[in-house]
């Protein structure tokens, strides 16, 4: 009976520690599929895209076994709490109300925004002078809003529209100069990549400041597993800084969305 | 004044949306809405008065195209108008070379063109009750002592269609100006965009919108109070004597 007793205590106990703190070096990291070409699956149903080689990646380094979890959306941050798996790698931006719930690493991306006109048009974006009096076409209430409305709200005229199609209608009929908008979401609306394309890109990409732009993208953890945090950081600051990050990311992209560690 | 100023920087003090800045483009926005709703009832009923006098003509080829014209903007939503003649036109070839160009390329005008044509078509529809509503008698009279068909209109009949059409009138002045809301979706910064413009800006619905609401009611009360004057001056001789 005694024995019977202390080997149930010794399971409560086993338990409670393995509840407290993560001890194996296997993590689970949960994602989102597809966010091309971040993640997707190939047709052979492979897991494939910029996070799942970065995510290995960072695994090796930090000489952890990682497996990859799908998971939807608006189940991340509880599946993580719940202890389903052990991260989150999935494009999370950080937030502060996210802060409130997870541990943020520190982030690995911010996706920029970037200046369109016409491809007839020639403006030269960095000569703030000869902007005076352009009309600029900006989606309501997003941060290139507030950028463009910051910045250049005495030199431009900003029109705020409902939808980047909008934009793209009234940069194409001449009513707008200019357009202020994402990256990979201008890629979509203007196509100014194609050669038969009307539009085309100007100036700079552009992140900055974190004030509007937000931190980026980061991994996820419970708040308790700081241990693990600091392992994947360090893994991030290391691919980083051996060019690594570099290669991963033209692979996929064309553009750089990069947030080089320690920059502000 | 003074006074007044200090009361006004220490209401405003503690909060962090109703800045100096933001309260500028309510500003900026009621100047845009009241311009734009006063241009468009000015001349929409300047299009108006002909258009319902034409709309009674016993001829088929001056009424149904009259007909055809209200019913077509009675019978579409403003906000399709409005698209249309925004983002619509732009799409016909070589618009851009035109003269036309100069006016529809400004947001501005392409919205007085949508709003105009519609509170016109409406306009037009109230009058021409009004004018069919004419009392028999009255233009019985009018004839009885010679008047010709144009002197009768001018001295019989428009006075008191007016004066009848006068409580419906007042009704679609405020319909035009709840309507002029939508003047936001083509990027006008009208009361209604400065609304949406600052709750993009602070994630604050309720303050953004209910302080927009509350303008828009004080623009009706200034609206039916005119309406209430001209009302009790023109339908004077409808009262009872010892009311």
């Amino acid at each position: 009976m005694k024995k019977l007793l202390a080997l149930t205590l010794l399971g409560v106990v086993m338990t409670a520690t393995t509840a407290q703190a993560r001890d194996t070096d296997e993590v689970r990291l949960a994602i989102d599929v597809p966010y091309e070409p971040f993640v997707y699956r190939t047709p052979a149903g492979e897991l494939e895209g910029f996070e799942i080689d970065l995510g290995n990646e960072l695994c090796k380094r930090a000489n952890l076994d990682c497996t990859w979890v799908e998971q939807s959306w608006d189940g991340i941050i509880p599946g993580l709490l719940s202890r389903k798996y052990d991260a989150i790698l999935s494009s999370m931006a950080i937030t502060p109300e996210r802060e409130n719930q997870v541990l943020f690493s520190i982030p690995y991306y911010n996706t920029p925004s970037v200046w369109i006109t016409r491809r007839d048009r020639g403006i030269d974006i960095s000569d703030k002078d000869a902007l005076e009096g352009l009309s600029v076409g900006v989606q309501r209430g997003t941060i290139r809003d507030s950028y463009v409305t910051q910045m250049y709200g005495d030199t431009l005229d900003i029109h705020r529209y409902s939808s980047s199609q909008d934009v793209a209608n009234d940069l194409m009929s001449g009513r707008l100069d200019l357009s202020f908008e994402d990256y990979p979401l201008a890629v979509d609306t203007f196509h100014f990549k194609d050669d038969d394309s009307e539009f085309k890109k100007i100036g700079e990409s552009i992140k900055k400041p974190v004030s509007i732009f937000g931190k980026g993208a980061a991994m996820a953890f419970r708040k308790r597993d700081k241990e693990l945090a600091e392992k994947f950081n360090q893994a991030i600051r290391d691919v980083y800084a051996d060019g690594t990050y570099e290669k991963l990311m033209k692979q996929y992209f064309d553009y750089d969305l990069s947030l080089p560690v320690g920059e502000k | 004044m003074e006074q007044l100023n200090a009361w006004f920087t220490e209401l405003l003090s503690d909060n962090a949306i109703f800045t100096a800045n933001t309260l500028g483009y309510y500003l900026d926005g009621l100047g845009s809405t009241v311009r734009l709703v006063f241009l468009s009832l000015v001349i929409g009923l300047v299009l108006a008065v002909p258009l319902a006098i034409a709309r009674g003509s016993r001829r088929k080829w001056i009424k149904w195209p009259i007909f055809f014209y209200t019913y077509v903007f009675r019978g579409t939503p403003l906000l399709i108008q409005l698209y249309l003649i925004y983002y619509g036109v732009v799409f016909i070839e070589g618009i851009q070379d035109t003269f036309l160009w100069a006016i529809l390329k400004d947001a501005f005008y392409p919205a007085l063109i949508a709003f105009t044509l519609n509170t016109a078509a409406y306009t037009t529809e109230i009058f021409h009750g009004a004018i069919k509503a004419t009392p028999r008698g009255e233009i019985e009279a009018a004839r009885a002592y010679g008047m010709s068909r144009a002197l009768m209109m001018r001295r019989i009949i428009m006075p008191s269609a007016f004066r009848r059409a006068l409580p419906a009138y007042g009704n679609e002045v405020i319909f035009m100006l709840h309507a002029s809301a939508i003047a936001s979706v083509v990027t006008i910064m009208d009361l209604t965009g400065a609304a949406r413009f600052v709750y993009a800006r602070f994630y604050a619905p309720f303050d953004a919108f209910l302080f927009v609401a509350a303008i828009y009611l004080c623009l009706t009360f200034a609206i039916l109070y005119l309406f209430r004057y001209l009302e009790k001056k023109l339908l004077a001789h409808l009262k009872p004597l010892n009311g």
